[in-house]
């Protein structure tokens, strides 16, 4: 094997850096291990049952050691960005859930976020808390999709069906809430679409009353676990100042040291007042990745206790902005007032207005920063919309975490990144 | 801007095309610029024309300094048709792929990016897709039994 230094061809951007270079998401091959003829080049899918999706690695190989790794994506490119700025305002929601198809919740709210920033809409009380409570739950949702597949992907199959038990339970819930397992479209444009239906308090209770337990069965199963552990720690190594070199965010950021949540350093919704922390983990390696991730859990857990105590005491309480302007009136008025039936004909067809301006809306999704950049003219529909994917930037982190890894810790280590293809390639 | 006012963390870079921005519309979009007026039907126009802008391109650096408290900024530059930016890059190496991304959508060139390619399209792809003078809809097809 050749030392690290020797795979760089270029400068290094700084000191003790691990990211390759010129091309920070490319790891190439040496030429003199190239010219030896040993080296094994293989296309890692796109269609491989453990790269989460349609993601290709080019892989040098030599020997099991990985020499040189780049990673082709654009196979689930659906142009999601273009397509909704054929839309009204409103009729993009849908949109935003499918791009990130595991933590729709958190994708919904990042665009209707953006749209409410813009729009300068206030969004009543009720309708601030149910969204904190959804985003939790949708990121224990994500947080066991990854867990469960990642885990099946290194043979702790069992790991996969207690994990998807419990996230049958969590999409039980948003069909209560929503009507949908997935892609709910519950949030609209100042609140939420519906009332919030009797039943899915107490039902939301008895779930984080059985989640922590089965978090423990999880830990149980895997975290002293011998085959677990050295299949996991000090692989895929990313250090603190690599990360927020390469832009890393969420768990994969926490793992590597930074102590950095959205939720907390930026509140949005109602995280500035409930209670919860922030687990940081320092050794920025896959296991760190997996602790972050069951601590996230834990805490969304808590956090969606904090939510039911409010939204339990807000019977009654409307769920959405009484802004006729932007939000269709309620179903009743429409046959009683002419008002409410033009205003209906009219952001139905027309769609409402957003005010000419720019705005750039984050929050923590489930996989880091996401971030929604939108763009008015003053029409009903966008003239720009951009995601900042977190798992299109967590990607880009492949070549660094993969300096001087085996073939078969490739898996592990692309695995511990948590990418959704749908939202690396929009 | 990384290392004198501590903005380490280079969030995203997104590209807007405002071709056609407060005129009539391009590519399908419904924006007539005379404004609407409320008594005729299908005058879908701005109530206000938005004030014109400086180039055809923006390209916005969305920047956040991981302190406290947080700092977000965005930088815009803009750029005509055929303009090149330097890539940034050596200062943000995750500058890579949202700046192919920006080549690949809205066909905007990196001057000195190292691997300067279509990153989510073909690499056979024609056109820029996100540009408003890109033809939406569908291709022609052809009608069985037509010669």
């Amino acid at each position: 094997m050749t030392s690290t230094a020797s795979r760089t061809t270029g400068a290094p951007i700084y000191e003790g850096t691990r990211i390759p270079s010129p091309t920070p998401t490319v790891l190439t091959t040496p030429p003199d291990l190239m010219a030896t003829g040993d080296i094994l080049s293989i296309n890692f899918g796109p269609n491989h049952p453990s790269t989460h999706g349609v993601l290709r690695l080019v892989v040098d190989l030599y020997g099991e050691d990985v020499t040189g790794l780049a990673a082709v994506i654009g196979y689930l490119h659906t142009g999601f960005e273009k397509n909704m700025e054929q839309k009204t305002w409103w009729k993009a929601i849908p949109y935003a859930p499918r791009i990130d198809y595991v933590s729709f919740q958190n994708n919904e709210y990042v665009f209707v976020g953006a749209v409410e920033k813009l729009l300068d809409v206030e969004v009543p009380p009720k309708a601030v808390w149910m969204r904190t409570l959804l985003a939790e739950l949708n990121r224990i949702h994500s947080h066991l999709v990854w867990l469960g597949t990642s885990a099946l992907e290194l043979g702790a199959i069992s790991m996969f069906w207690y994990a998807f038990r419990e996230r049958e339970q969590i999409l039980d819930l948003f069909e209560l809430v929503a009507g949908y397992r997935m892609h709910t479209r519950y949030f609209q444009v100042g609140g939420l679409a519906e009332d919030i239906p009797r039943g899915f308090y107490p039902e939301t209770r008895r779930f984080c009353d059985w989640m922590p337990k089965a978090i423990d069965d999880y830990e149980r199963l895997l975290t002293r676990n011998q085959i677990w552990l050295e299949r996991t720690q000090g692989l895929g190594l990313l250090s603190r100042a690599d990360a927020i070199a390469l832009g890393q965010s969420g768990p994969v950021l926490r793992a590597s040291g930074v102590d950095w949540d959205i939720r907390k350093n930026e509140p949005y919704l109602a995280y500035h007042q409930v209670d919860f922390r922030v687990p940081v983990v320092q050794t920025g390696d896959v296991y760190a990745r997996y602790l972050v991730h069951i601590a996230e859990m834990r805490e969304s857990v808590r956090i969606v206790e904090q939510c039911l105590d409010r939204l339990e005491r807000m019977e009654g309480e409307p769920w959405i902005a009484d802004d006729r302007k932007v939000v269709l009136p309620p179903r009743s008025e429409l046959h009683t007032s002419m008002e409410s039936l033009i205003h209906h004909f009219k952001i139905v067809t027309e769609g409402f207005r957003v005010p000419e301006g720019e705005v750039y809306f984050t929050i923590e999704s489930p996989r880091g920063e996401l971030g929604c950049y939108i763009c008015s003219d003053g029409g009903p529909r966008p003239w720009r919309v951009k995601f900042r994917a977190p798992s299109f930037v967590a990607l880009e982190a492949t070549a660094t975490c993969m300096h001087d890894a085996l073939i078969a810790d490739m898996i592990a280590i692309v695995g511990s990144l948590d990418t959704v293809m749908g939202e690396v390639d929009r | 801007m990384r290392d004198t006012e501590r903005y380490d963390f280079l969030s995203d870079i997104t590209a807007v095309d405002y071709l056609g921005w407060g005129e009539a519309g391009v590519s399908g979009y419904i924006g007539t610029p005379a404004g609407r007026d409320v008594n005729e039907p299908m005058t879908q126009g701005y109530q206000v024309v938005p004030p014109p802008r400086r180039a055809r391109f923006a390209l916005n650096y969305h920047l956040l300094a991981i302190a406290d408290p947080p700092r977000r900024v965005r930088l815009q530059t803009w750029l005509d048709d055929g303009q090149a930016v330097r890539s940034v890059i050596p200062v943000w190496p995750t500058a890579d792929w949202h700046e192919r991304e920006a080549f690949d959508l809205m066909g905007i060139e990196f001057s000195d990016h190292p691997n300067l390619s279509r990153i989510l399209l073909d690499d056979d792809w024609e056109g820029h897709p996100l540009r408003k003078d890109y033809p939406i809809g569908g291709e022609p097809v052809r009608f069985s039994g037509e010669e």
